[in-house]
């Protein structure tokens, strides 16, 4: 049987005035990050609706991480709550659907934390790959139309292995 | 405007159970405020369905469609030929949203997606309480405004109960004494002789008493 390497894929929504620049510091400062993460810059977490997490997990995504602002340091002043709230409110709805709600995750990191932002997304990476692959990608569905649309099953093929790094200014 | 709250997805999963193609249809009035049936909250809950039926195996195709309003034949008209392709309808609508498509596609299934609760306002942010029993007979001018049906958890029309602790209803210690707000109120409008008179005990006909309940305007009617 051949061996597949689950990697998770992780979307995260990083804020511009914070995250996200600290992702541009890691990289600046070549600290490493696994190469797992397709980072999609927001003006500020505030902005980011129930539906975005909802779409990203149904579009594929094994984990979706939320990086704002520090509590009280958002540019909006309190997007960063409103964010947290909004995650808090799709873990619950992850659960009712079936998916673990590990696999969505909010932190606070400041555009001068580029090392932890670096370690909470290793953290987020090891904690999806132990979760495996999303349970939508392991589930078989016929079409409503009949036709057998099988999605192959990769969990008993997949094989987890250390993380690659990768220099995020590559 | 009408106050609803989603029914939960393994709920909503077991009601479409029957069909393969369902049309999620939202309403854009009360339940968008409220946060319960908007364009958002269709777009939330199909993906949720689809993800759902997709982890028990199950195919399912969710249309999403908003409309203006539910409740009126004019607006549902836009959602005819979506409801014609769909096998079963699952609104997001109000109680009576849900109706008005029953009664106008009488060989589609409709079910409903929310659970209608109260007519009320949003008090603060996220947080909806109800103002409005629709008791059918408005005693607010006596009242100062405040609604001893509505908001006295035990409808006294000659209050208050003695009950309560400092400004607090006794039944449910997060929720202010109606009666409480109407004797403020009262006083704040130097209408506190409206409380000398006794009220008599409420006409409740005009209530559910008697069946679904019915306006004729003959000078409107065609």
């Amino acid at each position: 049987m051949k061996t597949e390497v689950f990697e998770p894929k992780i979307v995260a929504f990083c804020c511009h005035y914070c995250a996200y620049s600290s992702a541009d510091l890691a990289g600046v400062t070549r600290i490493q990050y696994p190469p797992n993460v397709r980072i999609i810059r927001t003006p500020c977490t505030g902005r980011l609706e129930t539906e975005y997490f909802m779409k990203a997990f149904e579009n594929g995504a094994d984990g979706v991480l939320v990086a704002g602002c520090l509590e009280g340091g958002c540019h909006f002043v309190e997007g960063n709550l409103c964010a947290k709230r909004r995650v808090n409110y799709t873990r619950d709805m992850l659960e009712e659907i079936g998916i673990e709600k590990e696999r969505l995750r909010m932190v606070n990191i400041s555009a001068a934390m580029a090392r932890p932002l670096a370690d909470t997304i290793t953290d987020m990476v090891e904690t999806v790959r132990k979760l495996g692959p999303s349970p939508l990608r392991k589930s078989k569905v016929q079409s409503p139309s009949g036709s057998a649309k099988a999605t192959p099953d990769k969990q008993s093929k997949v094989q987890c292995l250390k993380p690659k790094v990768l220099t995020t200014n590559c | 405007m009408i106050v609803a709250q989603r029914k939960n997805i393994p709920e909503l999963l077991a009601i479409v159970e029957k069909h393969k193609k369902v049309l999620l249809l939202g309403c854009g009035t009360c339940v968008t405020v409220c946060l319960a049936g908007g364009q958002r909250e269709v777009s939330i809950i199909a993906s949720a369905l689809r993800m759902a039926a997709k982890l028990k195996g199950r195919p399912l195709e969710v249309e999403e469609l908003t409309i203006e309003r539910q409740c009126d034949n004019v607006f549902l008209e836009q959602a005819a030929e979506a409801i014609k392709n769909a096998d079963a309808v699952l609104s997001i609508g109000c109680g009576a949203g849900v109706q008005a498509i029953a009664e106008r596609y009488s060989n589609k299934p409709v079910y409903a997606g929310l659970n209608t609760a109260f007519i009320g306002i949003l008090e603060e942010r996220g947080v909806w309480a109800e103002k409005c029993a629709a008791c059918g007979e408005c005693v607010l001018h006596l009242y100062g405004g405040i609604c001893p049906i509505t908001r006295c958890a035990k409808k006294m029309m000659n209050g208050p109960c003695s009950g309560s602790r400092e400004d607090r209803c006794e039944v449910n210690a997060d929720r202010p004494c109606a009666w409480q707000l109407i004797y403020k109120r009262l006083k704040e409008i130097g209408q506190l002789d409206r409380l000398k008179e006794i009220k008599k005990p409420k006409n409740w006909r005009p209530s559910q008493s008697g069946g679904c309940r019915q306006i004729i305007r003959e000078d409107h009617r065609v």
